[in-house]
This record gives structure tokens, C-alpha cells and sequence, in this order.
């Protein structure tokens, strides 16, 4: 999962830093271990996806051992671990979406992208993948899109033709 | 028209903001809190309120608070519970992004009560809109001094900030949450000790669903008593529920507790009856982690009674023919829904979220998705069905935390209720993966049992 190759290092920017402060200063003294989990969503806010040198200068950012932002980063499954599109459209894939057709919205957008689950579009533009429960089951199906998390409810197949051209003009 | 404490005024325009919400009366409740009441009292109206935790568990939210140890010279903590990540339920989310100042309002009044003087909100990492709707509204009540030192003069400090998640159903839990709020990977510590004890960098700590929270203010403003005027026996006041599933109107109603389920479904006040014109062939009436129920014994009882939207009602019966409250996340299928199929499609969610720590769940949640699986596709045997069975008999009760038995709940039902759903499936293994099974009896409507007149 974590390829050596694919990592050049990071140096993280002065405003990424300051971000950093605020956050930390959330906690009690000594507690600032507490910040990992912000920290990570900071990172992947800037990269779009959490890599390794990342990880590591977020361990001496908050004085940790690496092995305790590897394992927060591998248990939660928000922080992607290698490159995604820069459009990640995650589908509620769970029961209650289910129930009003998200399994025919993952078909769509396999057949519409051209990838599978997870691969990046030859653009570079899109990945998709199902996901666990969004807290959004009366309003099914819907995606999300990281890193601004906007989302998307009541999916057709059209809304979801017409999301893609509107990202490709977009970018 | 019920009554509406928490959404009353959730179609004013502006109601997110602060101005908005004062006019509609808001922050009336930490005045009254802050200026006339003491910690104690409050405790004692929530007490009185009969308020139950709106999370899924149903505990007592006063007799919690009761719980909270509080030594000399230590710090004490409430986490609210906004991980909202159960499959079924987002009433939290819709009350966070429409009116954030009745949960920010909850959090100083009951923050005061328990001797807070930091209080973290823990949303899941998805609802990043959220979070940032949470922390502008918190912005704007700091500005106008109902955060921060001395709040209304009164000598009474208050932090309150934003923590988000990870995506990990676990952080639902409460001490998986406190775990994932120190840095750490969501693993449920083994209790005891509760967080009332140990909880937050080992301090005194409560931990409440947003619902539980918004629900205070009310409960202040009102009085105690007048709270719990309102519902059916124990289950005092409003509800939230997230009704999703083949329903005309899905969404997220606020509800009297003791409404008929049978209203609740059918009438337009609530969610209009069965979209497309279909009828009802099952519900989960409490979020994927309760028991599923046949249409019938979802608005009747095996006596022939009706069921009624509360905590004691939806359990009628236990779980031979009730199910419970839950979260309150109402999942309805209609008629061509395949109870196999969803039952799969829950044990998956149930294996991609166990944290792994206890054997019997993390083993056995994928032992079942696998099982059922194998169903759902065509390649099942009867043994399978009695497998399926064991297993989530071997989960249920023998894990540290309550996901295995979330796990084995919705298993065991589906086999107690629609056994003969799951048998057509192995019986007819290419017919079954061309049509549904169909809504079969389980919609027969229960007839009231005769009285027999004694003599």
C-alpha cells in the first residue's frame, strides 16, 4: 500500500503551518496528539491525498513516532493513502441508498468514467469508489466529493451526467 | 400538528444565524441557566425531564449526568456525539445544518451543568459542510459573548470547538470517540471504567448525541415537567426520526413519542405512505443495527394491537416479534425489495467497520458477509442458513463494545422473520437472481386477538 517510489518529500507551506497552530491550540498542555486526525484532513485538503513524507512531518510537526500517524491514517478510511482524481466522487453504497437505486449510480459511473472503482480517469480529473453511509439516507442516493466534501443528493443518472460536464468545464 | 420543540422555526429563513435565532428566542436558555439556575438544578430538570439519549442506547441523559465524578482540581469534559454514522439515521446532520445554534445553545447549558470549561463537538469527517457551518455559528456566538471568559458576567468560561472524524462508524461509540478525539485509531476501550470516571485524557466525561443536547434547551425553558407532559410513559418529549426507503416522503420529521407507527408511515403529515404506489413489505424501525420486522408486526403487535413510535412500544414483544427505538433511523421497504440482498449489503457495513479488536467480530462480520453473500448470489446451501445463525449467535454478547451485537441483530431477524426469503433463494438458485421473492404474507394484517369474557 505505502510504495517508497511514489513518495517524493513534502515541505509543508507557512500557511499550512499556521493552520497547524490554530489547531493544536484546540488542547489541553501535552494533549496535542489530539490534533492528528484535523492535521491529516489539512494535508489532504492541500495534496489530495495523504503520502508517506506527509505523515512523517506530521509525526515531527506534533513530536510523535511516525508509527502513530501510519496508524491513524490506515484505520480511518477518509485519508487516502495514494493519488486520487482531483474530483474523488465517493457513492453511498449502504442499505437505505440502496434501497433507491445508488448500486445503477455505481454502474453509471463505471461505464460513464471508464475506470473501475478507485483508478484515476486518463485526465487525471476523476476516481470514484463506494463508501459506507453518508447520514444522508432519506435523500438518496448520494456522492460526496473530496476535499470540499459539497455534496450531491437525490441522484439520477442525468444528475449525474450533468455533475461530470459541469466538473470537466470547471477545470 | 404535534408539537415541535426542535424544529419549530426550521423553515424561517436565516434561522442559521445568530440574529435569526435570538429573534426566535434563542439563547433564552443559557440566560435562564447561567443567571438563575445553579449546575445542580439543571441536572435536576433534566432529571425531570425524563429525557433518554438520543443516540441509540436510550439511557437516562440526566441519571448520566448524575454519574460524573468530579474530584478537586480536575478537569472535567463534555464530548458531543455527532459521529451520526449509523446506516438509516441523519436527523443530527439536519439539525446541525439548519439550526446550529440550538446544538451550540445545548452545549453551553449543559457544558455549565457538568462544570465544563472545554467541550468538543466530534463530527464526522464527511460532514466537513457541517463543520464548517458549526464553527462560523460558533464564531458569531463567541463575537456576541455567549462564549469564552465570563459569559454574561457571570464568572463562567467556555471553549467549544470542532473536532472532525475520520469515517469510521466505530467513533460512534463513546469511548471509541474519545479514543479517536486523543489522536488514536477508534478501538472502544473496556469498560469500566466509564467516561463518567476516566473519559477524555482520563478525565470526568460525558458524552452526548446532538439530539440529547439540543433537547436540553427545551427541557430549560421550558421546565422539566412540562418536557416530559409531552410523549407516552418513559419516552418523554420529541423524537427526531430519519425516515428513508421506499417512502413517499422521506426526510426527517420531528414526532410526539407514542405516535402510531401506522400514522407515521401513512399519513401525509409524516412521510405520505409507500412511494410508487407499492405496499409496505418490511421496516427497520431504529437504525440498520436493530431488528428488522415484517410490515405486520411493524404496525401491530402479535396481539393485534397497534405499535406505537416509542422506546417501550417498538420493543414490545422482544425480539421475537419487537424490534427497538434505536437511533431513530426509519428504513421502509416496499414490496420488491429483497430482504437477502439488504441483509448482505448490512453485514458488509457491519465487516468494513468492525475495528477489529475482538475476534468474534471482526472474524465473524466478514464470515457473515461472505455467507450471505454466497445466498444472495445463488450458491447457497440450507446448512447456510443454520451457519448464519451460529455465527451471529457466537458475536452477539461476547465483544467489548456494542457493534458486535449491532451486527448480529440485523442478522438474526432477518432468518427469525424471512426465513423462507432466504430458503427460495437456495431452492431456486436461477430464479432468484432474476425476480425478487415478492412481498410473500408479510403484510397480512394481524387481527386482534378475541377477548374471551371471564366468568
Amino acid at each position: 500500500m505505502l510504495k517508497v517510489e511514489e513518495q517524493t518529500p513534502v515541505e509543508f507551506s507557512s500557511e499550512l503551518l499556521a493552520k497547524f497552530d490554530e489547531v493544536k491550540s484546540r488542547y489541553p498542555e501535552g494533549k496535542h496528539k489530539s490534533a492528528l486526525l484535523p492535521l491529516l484532513h489539512l494535508v489532504q485538503a492541500e495534496y489530495l491525498w495523504v503520502s508517506t513524507p506527509a505523515m512523517d512531518k506530521v509525526a515531527e510537526y506534533l513530536n510523535i513516532q511516525p508509527i502513530e500517524v501510519y496508524e491513524v491514517a490506515t484505520f480511518y478510511t477518509m485519508y487516502f493513502l495514494k493519488p486520487q482524481g482531483k474530483y474523488a466522487l465517493e457513492v453511498c453504497r449502504t442499505g437505505p441508498c440502496c434501497l433507491v437505486g445508488a448500486e445503477k449510480i455505481l454502474s453509471h459511473l463505471e461505464n460513464k468514467l471508464g475506470v473501475k472503482e478507485s483508478e484515476i480517469t486518463a485526465d487525471g480529473l476523476f476516481s470514484f469508489r463506494g463508501v459506507e453511509c453518508l447520514a444522508a439516507c432519506g435523500f438518496g442516493p448520494v456522492l460526496q466529493i473530496s476535499p470540499e466534501y459539497t455534496f450531491y443528493e437525490n441522484l439520477t443518472t442525468e444528475s449525474v451526467d450533468k455533475l461530470i460536464e459541469d466538473l470537466k468545464n470547471k477545470s | 400538528m404535534s408539537r415541535k420543540l426542535l424544529l419549530e422555526h426550521i423553515n424561517v429563513p436565516g434561522i442559521n444565524t445568530l440574529e435569526v435565532y435570538r429573534q426566535k428566542g434563542g439563547y433564552r436558555a443559557v440566560e435562564k441557566a447561567l443567571k438563575t439556575l445553579t449546575p445542580e438544578e439543571i441536572v435536576e430538570e433534566v432529571k425531570k425531564s425524563g429525557l433518554r439519549g438520543r443516540g441509540g442506547a436510550g439511557f437516562p441523559t440526566g441519571m448520566k449526568w448524575s454519574f460524573l465524578a468530579k474530584p478537586e482540581g480536575v478537569a472535567r469534559y463534555l464530548v458531543c456525539n455527532a459521529d451520526e454514522s449509523e446506516p438509516g439515521t441523519f436527523k443530527d446532520r439536519y439539525l446541525m445544518t439548519y439550526i446550529p445554534h440550538a446544538l451550540i445553545e445545548g452545549m453551553i447549558v449543559s457544558s455549565f451543568a457538568l462544570g465544563a470549561k472545554v467541550s468538543y463537538i466530534y463530527v464526522r469527517g464527511e460532514m466537513m459542510p457541517q463543520i464548517r457551518i458549526l464553527e462560523k455559528a460558533i464564531a458569531e456566538a463567541k463575537a456576541a459573548g455567549w462564549l469564552g471568559k465570563n459569559i454574561l458576567g457571570t464568572g463562567y468560561d467556555l471553549e467549544l470547538y470542532v473536532q472532525p472524524g475520520g469515517g469510521a462508524y466505530i467513533c460512534g461509540e463513546e469511548t471509541a470517540l474519545l479514543e479517536s478525539l486523543e489522536g488514536k485509531r477508534g478501538n472502544p476501550r473496556i469498560k469500566p471504567p466509564f467516561p463518567a470516571i476516566a473519559g477524555l485524557y482520563g478525565c470526568p466525561t460525558v458524552v452526548n448525541n446532538v439530539e440529547s443536547i439540543a433537547a436540553v434547551v427545551p427541557i430549560i425553558n421550558d421546565g422539566g415537567d412540562e418536557y416530559a407532559k409531552i410523549g407516552i410513559g418513559r419516552s418523554t418529549g420529541t423524537k427526531l426520526i430519519s425516515a428513508s426507503g421506499n417512502l413517499v416522503k422521506p426526510g426527517v420529521y420531528e414526532i410526539e413519542l407514542g405516535l402510531p407507527v401506522e400514522e407515521f408511515i401513512y399519513s401525509d403529515e409524516y412521510c405520505g405512505g409507500i412511494a410508487n404506489g407499492k405496499r409496505l413489505k418490511a421496516t427497520v424501525a431504529g437504525g440498520s443495527s436493530v431488528p428488522i420486522l415484517p410490515a405486520n408486526l411493524t404496525l401491530k403487535y402479535a396481539n393485534g394491537e397497534p405499535r406505537l413510535m416509542s422506546y417501550e412500544s417498538l420493543s414490545e414483544g422482544g425480539f421475537a416479534t419487537g424490534t427497538m427505538m434505536g437511533s431513530g433511523g426509519f428504513i421502509a421497504f416496499d414490496e420488491d425489495q429483497c430482504i437477502v440482498r439488504n441483509t448482505w449489503n448490512f453485514s458488509r457495513f457491519y465487516h468494513h467497520e468492525s475495528c477489529g479488536q475482538c475476534s468474534p467480530c471482526r472474524e465473524g462480520t466478514g464470515w457473515m458477509e461472505k455467507v450471505l453473500h454466497k445466498i444472495e448470489h445463488g450458491h447457497g446451501s440450507m446448512e447456510d442458513v443454520d451457519l448464519l445463525w451460529d455465527i451471529q449467535r457466537k458475536i452477539e454478547g461476547n465483544t467489548i463494545c456494542p457493534l458486535g451485537d449491532a451486527a448480529a441483530w440485523p442478522v438474526a431477524s432477518a432468518i427469525r422473520h424471512f426465513r423462507d426469503e432466504f430458503e427460495w433463494h437456495i431452492k431456486e438458485p436461477v430464479k432468484s437472481q432474476q425476480q425478487n421473492y415478492g412481498i410473500a404474507n408479510y403484510a397480512v394484517p394481524i387481527e386482534k386477538a378475541p377477548v374471551t369474557e371471564e366468568k
